[in-house]
């Protein structure tokens, strides 16, 4: 991969994107196309349990016994989906092989990078705020949140740097590298792994992430609509 | 002063330092930068307003070029 990069043409876009070519370059008609999409998904997934609930009681009263297993279904499917997507932000393990003082000089670099309330938010968390052109990102070592404008929905994405020894701060600072250089071409290279309401995703985030998705979501709000 | 830095295993390393009117260390950080490039390093120019670029030449002026790894959907 790391050949076919170097030959890859620069503009001003992600030389990453080289490796997933057969991808359309994510824009805001396709963001939106996502959710509806993660939208209908969750519909039909969870519809025929929720009318199979309602019906079979009607039908015979001992078998409501069937709605409480089926409304069950309905609320857990949706539910796996939004831990799915919320796994992205778990903390990242530990690399045995990277010191305290590498971990140390990382994270001064991340903070370098970040302005003064990103960076008193990093310095708690661990994650980096960053406001795009679709949204607030709450980037982690292991891939992104973003917020929606307006904070009604949060979209994930794994993404990750592909050297495995670097330290936190680093990883995290590799990908903010690559938003701010190209922030279509970064959602486009990354992998969407839930796109829903925010409340669906909130309990299920460590704690640290709950409170970066809560200040992403404070930037989503405050930001003009597109 | 401008830096041209690594990310790696050890938090980050200064490759190079040169200045706009600095011809020789100018040319070190030019040829640090290929000499990167050429490992499978990609480089990024990070502005102090927050915007960063994806650059395959040294740009003289800038004031923080940063080398990093290639990034993947997981």
């Amino acid at each position: 991969m790391d050949s076919a990069l170097a030959g890859a043409p620069v503009s001003g876009e992600l030389p990453e994107l080289a490796g997933v070519h057969w991808r359309r370059r994510v824009d805001e008609d396709a963001l939106r196309r996502a959710d509806r999409l993660w939208t209908l998904s969750v519909v039909a997934h969870t519809v025929p349990f929720l009318v199979t609930a309602a019906v079979l009681p009607l039908l015979a009263p001992v078998l409501a016994v069937v709605s409480v297993p089926a409304l069950a279904f309905a609320w857990t499917i949706p539910a796996l989906y939004a831990a799915r997507g919320a796994g992205v932000l778990r903390p990242a393990r530990r690399n045995a092989a990277v010191s305290d003082a590498a971990e140390r000089r990382a994270l001064g670099l991340l903070g370098d990078l970040l302005g003064h309330d990103a960076r008193a938010l990093c310095a708690r968390t661990g994650l980096a705020l960053e406001r795009g052109v679709f949204g607030v990102w709450l980037v982690g070592p292991a891939g992104a949140l973003l917020v929606r404008p307006r904070g009604r929905r949060v979209q994930c994405y794994c993404v990750r740097v592909t050297d495995a020894d670097l330290p936190r701060a680093d990883r995290v600072a590799h990908l903010l590298l690559a938003l701010r250089a190209d922030e279509s071409g970064f959602a486009t290279v990354a992998n969407l792994t839930f796109s829903g309401a925010c409340w669906r995703l909130r309990p299920r985030l460590p704690p640290p992430a709950r409170e970066g998705l809560r200040a992403a979501l404070r930037g989503a709000r405050s930001a003009p609509a597109s | 002063m401008s830096q041209l830095i690594r990310m790696d295993q050890t938090g980050h390393t200064v490759l190079a330092c040169w200045s706009p009117d600095d011809a020789a260390g100018t040319e070190a950080a030019r040829a640090a930068l290929h000499t990167e490039l050429e490992r499978g390093y990609l480089a990024v120019a990070s502005e102090p307003d927050g915007t960063a670029v994806a650059v395959r030449e040294l740009p003289a002026d800038a004031e923080l070029v940063i080398l990093r790894r290639p990034i993947a959907g997981g």
